[in-house]
């Protein structure tokens, strides 16, 4: 089948998304938020709620590639929300991701709505990463269901694993339609690739991407 | 003496370098050639002025001229005469070679008479009060104040050192009592006086926070006198001239310093004397109140040590046989300029003998009082709610801060209630800031939870730190800048959730991956790029999770391990990898980590780590731990 690949961020507007992983403790969610970043454009403000810094892990500089971080701790999801408003207002940064944990009453129709329209008007992408939480009424413009896959064999090591690959599974989108791929970093080019569509056409797959 | 000739006459040198044909060379020799202009040096303009004003005065100028070598001859001499007038004693006023021999002779004649040429000192130099305290045991004693506030008590009878690292190891920097009662003394090496004293407790000076401690302390003692400044890395000194007597005279407030300084917790040692030489020589060596006429008596027994000079100088003193300031005093000013015609002020023993008896004047450079931006609003009415007044105060602050050149780095906000109840909020900024806006903001949320009682009636806000903020040009087309914003970002997070709160990487030199980075206050802290690992995950857990793990005993990989009550299975794993332990830091038995990365039956890729080999010698079963996730 075709590769269907693009340069997220280049393509579409900044906006906020939201990222449910599959399970709760794997670094697919904020790799796949990363990838969607461009590193050059600033630094990131990484916002993290006390139980996500605690069961997920705080992150590790020397795997994030070239990206920049600034951290931030707090310690409960309203502060987050707050956080991230603030960060979605300096176009100075290149992304904000904020991690809540658990269903948050805070993170409503409204305060997601707040976050969309703060990051389209700044040109700040923003993600939201709701580890243990079910997706519920949210303004976020697209919303993804995300998990690991087996990595891409090691050329040099058949029982080691590769480059990884996540089953992103985009199940409410404003401006496309929704669709499930399998994504992974281009072994080459480093940039995000969307490799094929699962359960759906050619041409549907096609016009999701478009 | 030098053994070193006269040398031959060169008439054509204008300036000084062969200082044997002068009769006295109290300072070193100008360097260029060129004429300077007379103004351009402040201890000669000082000279002057004191000179002109005791030509005016006419009474002691009469006196000094008994015992001024003698004037050049005019004729051979193309500067008028009334410079001879404006130059103290001592310091030729021409140094060009145009001087005949016979001249030189007199000149060093005159100055070889015993007690000569120095004694006889301006009544105006010795006129001023200066006291040099010196605080001997600065360092531990702020170590010891600081411990106390830590909650940090060592028993009773411990000996301590501070210790700085020295290019062969730690050196001691300041001791307790209890260890300078065994005999130990800063300079030497830590592990040679734990050879004196095995029960020896080091902790690490830190010099630069001594120093910031000490120019605090000078700006405090202030209270007593307006001119104070530091000297050295544990002594200040004051200019005492006329305030005195607002202390009911210089006994009794010595005694009040001794007493203020006591109940901060330091020793002291202070004198009070006509010039800062003898003030320094008498605080450190016999601690007393000099009067002008005493200086001579008081200072001649001291040892050649007090005269501020070098270690090296004081022992070519020592084994000329000049071992104390009287002894060198009757030496002839000619020959102490000869031998010692160094560049620098503490190798220069007649420089520092005339500081001492006033002859060359050295004033206080007493530091302005840093500036102080405080505003308040006192309201004709208590008001419940703050936040209305606090713009206006903002911009009050802010007009302040833009008329002296200054930003805020940090604020505080202090809200009196009627009752007496004060409270109080602090802000920092990464950057110095004065827009009123901008510090609006950074108390957003902050004063929600305060309980306003019956109400406020007095506001003020304050920078308690503040520094230099040139203005500059903004960009031409208006837009802000992203620096600018990103700044005012890290304010307004670290004000609201701390500044612990918000932090950014720096990196470690350590191989151990927990302490590869150092997560710092935002605040404080400029970006570092990381050299990005592939082999690294992007989370680490912290501290890492124990696991169950079913592995080939004794070094092979995990095959299966239990994790949060989850069995998973090693479908795929790539390593080991030895990390091993830094001997340099870690206690004795720390095991080394062997690294895999895995993937489970699921597809997550997780780092995991076996602590120590089975048989090391350094515990039972090696242990397993989850340390991280990847993408």
């Amino acid at each position: 089948m075709e590769t269907l690949s693009r340069r997220p961020a280049t393509l579409r507007q900044p906006t906020l998304s939201e990222i449910f992983p599959e399970t709760a403790v794997d670094a697919a969610a904020p790799a796949f938020a990363l990838a969607h970043l461009e590193a050059a454009k600033g630094p990131v403000l990484w916002i993290q709620d006390r139980l996500s810094l605690r069961e997920a892990g705080r992150p590790f500089p020397p795997g994030l590639g070239t990206c920049e971080v600034l951290h931030l701790q707090v310690s409960r999801a309203i502060d987050v929300l707050w956080a991230m408003e603030q960060g979605l207002g300096c176009p100075g940064l290149g992304g904000v991701i904020g991690e809540v944990w658990g269903t948050a009453p805070a993170v409503d129709f409204t305060a997601t709505k707040r976050l969309a329209l703060r990051s389209e008007a700044h040109a700040v992408p923003a993600w939201l990463i709701r580890r243990g939480a079910l997706p519920e009424l949210s303004a976020a413009r697209e919303r993804w269901r995300l998990g690991a896959l087996p990595a891409r064999p090691m050329p040099d090591d058949t029982r080691a694993p590769g480059a990884p690959l996540w089953s992103a599974e985009l199940f409410r989108a404003r401006w496309r339609a929704p669709g499930r791929w399998v994504a992974g970093h281009d072994p080459q080019g480093k940039d995000l690739v969307f490799g094929h569509a699962v359960g759906m056409e050619a041409a549907e797959a096609a016009r999701a991407m478009a | 003496m030098p053994p070193r000739g006269p040398r031959p006459f060169r008439p054509g040198r204008t300036t000084m370098s062969g200082g044997d044909k002068l009769p006295v060379l109290a300072f070193p020799a100008p360097s260029a050639s060129l004429p300077r202009p007379r103004a351009a040096d402040p201890r000669q303009l000082a000279q002057a002025t004191e000179a002109l004003r005791q030509a005016v005065q006419g009474g002691p100028a009469a006196g000094r001229i008994d015992t001024a070598p003698p004037a050049p001859d005019k004729s051979a001499s193309d500067q008028p005469v009334h410079e001879e007038i404006f130059t103290p004693v001592g310091i030729p006023s021409r140094r060009a070679g145009s001087r005949a021999p016979h001249e030189q002779v007199r000149g060093a004649a005159v100055t070889a008479l015993p007690g000569g040429g120095i004694d006889a000192t301006g009544d105006a130099a010795v006129a001023r009060r200066i006291l040099s305290l010196h605080l001997p045991r600065f360092a531990i004693e702020r170590w010891q104040a600081q411990a106390a506030h830590r909650g940090e008590v060592l028993p009773e009878g411990t000996p301590l050192a501070l210790a700085l690292e020295g290019p062969h190891g730690p050196v001691i920097h300041a001791v307790n009592d209890v260890a300078q009662a065994l005999g130990l003394a800063p300079g030497a090496r830590v592990v040679d006086m734990r050879a004196i004293c095995p029960e020896l407790q080091t902790r690490f000076a830190d010099p630069r926070a001594d120093a910031a401690a000490l120019a605090r302390l000078m700006l405090w003692a202030r209270r007593w006198c307006p001119w104070t400044a530091v000297d050295g890395a544990d002594a200040l000194v004051m200019d005492v001239t006329g305030s005195d007597h607002l202390w009911g005279g210089e006994a009794a407030m010595r005694a009040e310093i001794e007493a203020r300084l006591a109940g901060l917790g330091l020793t002291t040692r202070m004198a009070i004397a006509p010039t800062r030489g003898a003030a320094w020589a008498l605080a450190r060596f016999a601690p007393a109140i000099c009067g002008p006429e005493e200086l001579t008596a008081h200072t001649d027994p001291l040892p050649a040590a007090a005269l501020r000079l070098g270690a090296a100088t004081v022992q070519t003193l020592d084994r000329l046989g000049l071992s104390t300031i009287g002894a060198l005093r009757a030496v002839p000013r000619l020959s102490l300029a000869r031998r010692f015609r160094a560049g620098l002020p503490e190798a220069d023993p007649l420089l520092r003998l005339d500081q001492l008896s006033g002859r060359t004047p050295e004033p206080i450079d007493s530091p302005d009082d840093p500036p102080r931006f405080a505003v308040q609003a006192r309201l004709p009415e208590p008001v419940i709610d703050p936040v209305p007044h606090l713009p206006a105060l903002a911009e009050e602050l802010c007009a302040g801060l833009v008329a002296a050149g200054f930003g805020a780095r940090r604020l505080a906000l202090a809200l009196y209630r009627i009752d007496g109840e004060v409270a109080q909020a602090q802000a920092a900024t990464s950057q110095p800031t004065h827009d009123p806006a901008h510090m609006v903001r950074l108390f957003e949320g902050r004063l929600d939870g305060l309980d306003p009682g019956f109400g406020f009636d007095l506001i003020t806000l304050a920078a308690l730190v503040a520094e230099a903020l040139p203005t500059r040009q903004r960009r031409l087309d208006g837009a802000a800048d992203d620096a600018d914003d990103l700044a005012r970002l890290i304010d307004r997070l670290s004000a609201r959730f701390g500044v612990r709160a918000l932090t950014r990487p720096l990196p470690a030199p350590s191989h151990i991956p927990e302490r590869q980075v150092l997560w710092l206050p935002a605040l404080h802290v400029t970006p570092h790029r990381f050299v990005p690992r592939p082999d690294r995950p992007l989370r680490l857990f912290e501290p890492p999770e124990e696991v169950r793990v079913l592995y080939a005993v004794p070094e092979g990989p995990p095959a299966q391990f239990v994790w949060r009550r989850q069995r998973l299975r090693v479908a795929r794993f790539a390593g080991p990898e030895r990390i091993a332990p830094e001997w340099w830091r870690d206690r004795p038995g720390t095991r080394l980590r062997d690294y895999f990365r895995i993937e489970d039956h699921t597809g997550r890729r997780f780092w995991l780590y076996r602590e120590g080999l089975l048989g090391d010698g350094r515990g039972a079963e090696p242990r397993w731990f989850v340390h991280g996730a990847f993408a």
